[in-house]
C-alpha cells in the first residue's frame, strides 16, 4: 500500500475527521503536526491554494479540504464503509454532510462574539442548526449513520466535542437534554465509540488552547466591538 | 369460490415477501417505480446543472416549475431542511442539493458517460474545484451583486482573483491546452462550470460588466465556448431576454 500521511494541528476539528476516517477503517498513517504561524514548505508545497489543513497525502498526491478528504478515504478504502450501499441513504448522508459544511460555521462566529446583536445573531443561526438536526438529521436515530457512525457523525464532529468548549467559553448552552433530547444523546453516544473515545482532544487542554485564541482575537479587534 | 381463495392467498404470499421487496411492488403498481420529477426554476443554475445531467444520461423525467415566492407543499415536503431548489424525486425518494443529486444521477444510472471520474484522485480534483466554485467563488460573486460603488470594485477585484485561482488550479485538466469534448461527455466540474459561466454573456448584458475575458482568463473562456456548442447544452440554456431582464430584477432589489 502507498505511504499516507495526514498533515494536521491539535486541536482542528477538521485534522480530526480525518484521524477518524483512517483510525476506523484500520489505515496506517503518519501524521505531521503543523505549526500555522510557521507553515512548513511542504505544507505550502501541497496547499498552495489555501494553505490550510488537513492535507492528506497519499502516494505523494496531495487531497485538501476535510470533506474531499473524507470522500476520497472512502472511494479507496471500502472496508468499515463510512457510505451506506443504498444510492438514495448515500445522498442523503452526502446532505448532511453538506449541511456541516454549510451551517456548522455559525458555532465559530459564537465563539468570536461577546454580547449584545452579534452574539443573539450567531446564537440564533446556532440554533436553527441544531433544531434542523434534532428533527431532520438525526430524527430517532442513535447516529446519523443509523445503528453506527458514518461520514455525517464524523462530518458533525465539532457539535458533539467542540461545542461545549464554545458553551463554555462564551457563556451560553445551546444543548440540552430537554430541548434536543436526540441530539444530546448523540452527543455522549458519539463520544463513546471507542475510536471517537481514544482519539478526542484532552478538553482541559482544548479548552485552554482556545480560550488563548478566544482572547488574542477579541484583544486584537480593539475595545467598542 | 375458488377465485377468491386464490386472491386470499396470492395475497398472503405476498405478506410474507421481505418489506423492502414488498414496497418495491406497491409503488410499481403506484407508478412510481423508477419515475423521476425534478422541481426547479427556469432561471436557476443549480436547476440547469440536473438537467444537463439527466439529458446526458437519457433519463425521462418529469419537470415541475416551483413558484418560489409561493413554494408548493411537495417542495416543502421534500426539501424541508433548505426548500430550495433543485429536488429530485426518484422511486418516491428526495434528494436535494445540485451536486448531490449529480452524484447520485452518476451513481444509480450506470448507462451512459460518467459523471464522475472513476480513478478516486481524479474524483478528489474534481470535488474540490467545484466545491471552491459553489463555496468560495459563488460567495465573491454575491458580495459583488449586493454591493454598489467601492465595495463593489473590490468585490469585483476579489472575484476575478478566484477566477484566476480556477484558471491556474484546473490547467491540468487540459493536457493538449484547449478544452474539447467528444459527444455529449460531460463531467461534473464541466456541468458546474457550464451551469455557472455557460449563459456569461447573459450576466455580462444585465450587469454592464464583463465577467469571462477571453484575455484575463483564456481557459475559462474557451472551455465555457466548447461547451456551448454542444447540443445538451444549448436545449437547457434559458431564454436570453428573460433572463436578462430577471438578473437585473434581483440586482435591483437587492441594492434596495
Amino acid at each position: 500500500m502507498e505511504e499516507v500521511k495526514l498533515i494536521g494541528t491539535w486541536p482542528s476539528p477538521f485534522s480530526y475527521r480525518v484521524i477518524w476516517a483512517l483510525k476506523l477503517k484500520g489505515i496506517p498513517y503518519e501524521y505531521i503536526e503543523e505549526d500555522l504561524s510557521n507553515k512548513s514548505p511542504m505544507l505550502l508545497q501541497y496547499n498552495p491554494l489555501h494553505k490550510k489543513i488537513p492535507v492528506l497525502v497519499h502516494g505523494g498526491k496531495p487531497i485538501c479540504e476535510s470533506a474531499v478528504i473524507l470522500q476520497y478515504i472512502e472511494d479507496v478504502w471500502p472496508q468499515n464503509p463510512l457510505l451506506p450501499n443504498d444510492p438514495h441513504e448515500r445522498a442523503v448522508a452526502r446532505f448532511w454532510v453538506q449541511f456541516a459544511e454549510n451551517k456548522v460555521p455559525c458555532i465559530w462566529r459564537l465563539f468570536r462574539t461577546t454580547g449584545g446583536e452579534e452574539q443573539e445573531k450567531a446564537k440564533k443561526e446556532s440554533m436553527e442548526m441544531l433544531r434542523a438536526l434534532e428533527e431532520h438529521g438525526l430524527r430517532d436515530k442513535k447516529f446519523f449513520g443509523g445503528d453506527k457512525i458514518g461520514i455525517a457523525d464524523i462530518a458533525f464532529g465539532q457539535v458533539a466535542h467542540w461545542l461545549e468548549m464554545i458553551e463554555d467559553l462564551v457563556g451560553v448552552k445551546l444543548i440540552e437534554a430537554h430541548t434536543f433530547p436526540h441530539l444530546h444523546a448523540w452527543t455522549k453516544n458519539f463520544k463513546q465509540v471507542p475510536i471517537i473515545k481514544e482519539n478526542l482532544p484532552d478538553y482541559g487542554e482544548m479548552l485552554m488552547y482556545f480560550k488563548r485564541a478566544r482572547d488574542n482575537f477579541l484583544a486584537s479587534r480593539g475595545p467598542g466591538m | 369460490m375458488f377465485l377468491s381463495v386464490f386472491f386470499f392467498l396470492t395475497g398472503k404470499l405476498r405478506e410474507m415477501l421481505p418489506l423492502h421487496i414488498n414496497q418495491k411492488l406497491r409503488k410499481k403498481e403506484m407508478g412510481e417505480e423508477n419515475k423521476v420529477t425534478l422541481y426547479g426554476m427556469w432561471a436557476s443554475p443549480f436547476v440547469r446543472r440536473v438537467k444537463i445531467a439527466l439529458k446526458i444520461k437519457g433519463i425521462p423525467y418529469e419537470y415541475v416549475e416551483e413558484d418560489l415566492r409561493n413554494k408548493s407543499q411537495f417542495l416543502l415536503q421534500y426539501n424541508p431542511v433548505h426548500k430550495k431548489v433543485p429536488v429530485l424525486v426518484h422511486n418516491g425518494n428526495p434528494i436535494a442539493e445540485s451536486l448531490i443529486i449529480l452524484e447520485y444521477i452518476n451513481e444509480t444510472w450506470k448507462n451512459g458517460p460518467k459523471i464522475l471520474p472513476e480513478d478516486p484522485f481524479e474524483r478528489a480534483k474534481v470535488r474540490f474545484w467545484a466545491d471552491f466554485l459553489q463555496q468560495q467563488f459563488l460567495d465573491s460573486l454575491r458580495s459583488a451583486t449586493k454591493s454598489s460603488g467601492e465595495a463593489h470594485e473590490k468585490a469585483m477585484k476579489d472575484v476575478f482573483e478566484k477566477l484566476t485561482v480556477f484558471e491556474e488550479g484546473t490547467e491540468g485538466f487540459f493536457p493538449n491546452g484547449t478544452p474539447h469534448f467528444e459527444g455529449e461527455n460531460l463531467g461534473f466540474l464541466d456541468i458546474v462550470l457550464c451551469s455557472l459561466f455557460g449563459s456569461h454573456k447573459v450576466g455580462e448584458e444585465a450587469l454592464a460588466m464583463k465577467i469571462i475575458d477571453p484575455e484575463r482568463h483564456p481557459l475559462i473562456h474557451s472551455w465555457v465556448t466548447a461547451m456551448n456548442e454542444l447540443p445538451v447544452v444549448k436545449e437547457t440554456l434559458p431564454p436570453h431576454d428573460k433572463m436578462v431582464s430577471f438578473i437585473q430584477s434581483l440586482r435591483g432589489n437587492s441594492l434596495d
